[in-house]
């Protein structure tokens, strides 16, 4: 909803393609790339009409960017299509920031804010400055880095499940070096690494929110 | 070879994750390669970007990798022609059978090896003590590690693990040294011991870092002189490499001694760099008189044979990759059940011991990419670990349980309608035992490791799909 608010708000024609499900990268990184295929055809079946495609989340930006033409690398025709498709696809701070050339979204906010680099949003897109830029851009909010803010979570999907101790052991790390900042609120843009710092968060009684970048720019907006 | 462990990945990374001693090693040790491999980079004086340097080395490995057989025969006639002798041996076995009819030939009492991954592979100083023959490893790390029988802990750092502590104990009961926690005496003990080994050695037995095509050389680099010392004093000289490890020219090798160095520990250059093209020659004071090279395959051209894997066959060795993985750094290198540890280890030990056994390992990342940034040949690891986490399903290896919520998860994913109506059951099961919207302990197969240490949260009551259709003017585009 945010993000559509965002969009709508900087002027973006949006359109939600009602028979999305999902990017694949579940089954791709888990090892079934017949299932993922299946899955990402239908992915791109239902998006290559659009103009530009925005994910508001790194990894699967980086799913249909990166990897379809992996997935697709024995099929000239879907490989086709989906570099049609990768090349349009972007991370929704890439897409406000490079594509409509805005660095300021005119939101509202208060407090200090730290932001954790998702892996696949840094790693695989380059994507680092843009969210900072978009987060100092909205007024009332500061940003404090916290150590390694590019160290993995730990989420890791199917990782996250069949090796919880370490996973958890990671996650740890990362909120005592969110905690250490002093921020009230740490800003991601990967739905994984949000849901895994929330859990963690929420199990420990943490006074600390993790926020989804859309849900900060969205702040005070009409 | 040593015992393969690969397949108790789980439980030994949970053991280590309690062990306090392995903790604090993964610690200020590891940060410390971390600032030192990034200092040396930023502040290097080469014209060269680093960036350029990693791909001219990709692409020289590439190249030798594609084209082994011409340059496995180069080094074959160029160190004959130098004097010395070259083996081929299958696997581990064969590898430890032509040590062993060398040591014979020469009536060889004890050895002294200076550091080779290739020989833990093979599990060659257990094959020689069963022969009545001494092994003493000489670097300092492999020692203490070979007093209490592990494998390494870490490529360049096999013994990063121990405390002081634990090493006083060790030369206690070995060397029958007074305990000391100063390090310092402690180098000194083993310094004083491993002399003797050293002048009374018949055989010396080294790796090889790099091996040069055209002149036959042997590029061997240590920081404490033992290479150059287990490769010089004694009698015979027996050098074991990996197939792979080979460079065309020795223009190549600056390059790859600058990668290294800097990747591995930091340092512009290794303090001891030997460039070894044979035996004792001509007016030579000092050398062995015999020299040998023995090349291993043991699994390596499984990896050549495959083509995406055949890239780990570009790996240097340095451990860079192990330094920045956050899993390794959780568990350390034990938990990987064999010789090669963390992310190249994952890729490594299942095609050469395995893959039914070590099928954990491929999926013990989280694919966070910082060993791939790292990696000085440019190795894409990730990529790696993603083809062989296909291969163990392609295979019929993966886990039962996985690949029914796999199914569960396609099937849902085929049009919306599915999709909504899985997330309503989801919601239906876990709305009962929920509070406040979150779930403090699932028992599900696969996902229920989630609420070990994390909670986990009920969909939202009405989908994103509804709200942009009764709220957001669904359907305007």
């Amino acid at each position: 909803m945010a993000t559509v608010k965002v969009l709508r708000h900087l002027g973006v024609d949006v359109a939600f393609p009602e028979d999305q499900t999902c990017c694949g990268q579940i089954g791709f990184n888990g090892g079934y790339r017949p299932e993922a295929a299946d899955v990402a055809r239908h992915f791109i079946e239902t998006f290559e009409g659009y103009q530009h495609i925005v994910a508001p989340s790194g990894s699967c930006a980086s799913m249909i960017k990166v990897y379809y033409a992996e997935l697709f690398a024995d099929d000239s025709e879907m490989l086709g299509r989906a570099k049609a498709v990768g090349a349009k696809t972007y991370e929704l701070t890439d897409f406000i920031v490079n594509v409509l050339g805005v660095t300021e979204v005119g939101g509202t906010s208060a407090g200090l804010v730290t932001y954790h680099d998702a892996c696949h949003l840094l790693r695989e897109l380059g994507i680092a400055k843009e969210p900072r830029t978009l987060i100092e851009g909205v007024r009332g909010v500061e940003i404090q880095e916290m150590e390694k803010s590019d160290a993995c979570c730990g989420f890791g999907g199917l990782f996250s499940v069949k090796f919880p101790e370490i996973s958890t052991a990671m996650l740890d790390d990362k909120l005592q070096n969110v905690a250490d900042t002093g921020a009230s609120c740490v800003v991601a843009n990967d739905c994984g690494c949000l849901m895994h710092m929330r859990g963690a968060m929420r199990r420990a009684g943490s006074p600390v929110r993790a926020q989804h970048i859309a849900e900060l720019l969205a702040e005070g907006l009409d | 070879m040593p015992q393969v462990k690969t397949d108790q990945f789980k439980s030994a990374s949970v053991k280590a994750l309690h062990d306090a001693n392995i903790q604090r090693a993964l610690g200020a040790p590891f940060a410390h390669f971390v600032d030192g491999r990034k200092s040396a980079i930023e502040a290097d004086y080469t014209e060269e970007s680093w960036d350029s340097m990693r791909e001219r080395a990709a692409a020289i490995k590439a190249q030798t990798i594609e084209r082994l057989d011409y340059y496995l025969d180069l080094v074959d006639r160029n160190v004959r022609r130098n004097g010395g002798h070259v083996h081929f041996a299958n696997d581990s076995a064969h590898a430890n059978q032509i040590v062993l009819d060398i040591a014979k030939q020469h009536d060889v009492k004890t050895v002294i090896k200076s550091k080779s991954m290739v020989s833990e592979e093979m599990g060659i100083n257990e094959v020689l003590e069963q022969n009545g023959i001494e092994p003493v490893e000489t670097d300092l790390g492999e020692y203490i590690i070979q007093l209490a029988k592990e494998t390494p802990f870490h490529l360049i750092a096999p013994a990063v693990h121990k405390t002081k502590e634990q090493v006083s104990e060790l030369f206690e009961k070995f060397l029958k040294s007074a305990p000391t926690a100063d390090i310092e005496r402690l180098c000194v003990i083993a310094r004083d011991k491993l002399r003797e080994q050293f002048a009374k050695a018949d055989m010396g037995i080294s790796g090889a870092n790099f091996i040069v095509a055209e002149t036959g050389t042997v590029v061997l680099v240590t920081n404490e002189g033992n290479g150059r010392m287990t490769t010089s004093a004694p009698r015979v000289h027996v050098a074991i490499s990996g197939m792979e490890k080979l460079l065309p020219a020795i223009e190549d090798v600056g390059l790859f001694l600058r990668l290294l160095a800097r990747s591995a520990t930091g340092q512009r250059i290794t303090s001891y760099n030997s460039f070894i093209s044979g035996p004792r020659a001509g007016s030579d004071e000092d050398g062995p008189e015999e020299f040998h090279l023995i090349l291993v395959d043991n699994g390596r051209l499984e990896l050549l044979k495959d083509e995406v894997l055949r890239e780990a066959l570009s790996c240097i060795r340095c451990g860079a990759c192990l330094n920045h993985c956050p899993v390794y750094r959780k568990v350390g290198g034990h938990a990987y059940g064999w010789v090669y540890p963390g992310p190249i280890g994952a890729i490594v030990s299942p095609v050469l011991t395995g893959l039914k056994q070590a099928k954990d390992l491929p999926y013990a990342s989280t694919l966070c990419g910082a060993c791939r940034d790292v990696c000085p040949v440019g190795i894409d690891l990730p990529k790696l670990l993603l083809h062989l986490r296909h291969k163990i399903v392609a295979d019929g290896a993966g886990v039962w349980a996985e690949r029914l919520a796999v199914r569960r998860w396609h099937n849902a994913m085929k049009t919306r309608q599915k999709l909504e109506g899985s997330v309503r059951l989801s919601r239906l099961l876990l709305k009962p035992i929920a509070r406040g919207g979150y779930v403090k302990r699932m028992r599900a197969p696969v996902v229920g490791g989630w609420t070990k240490g994390r909670d986990f949260p009920v969909p939202a009551a009405k989908s994103f799909a509804r709200i942009w259709a009764d709220e957001l003017g669904g359907g305007r585009s």
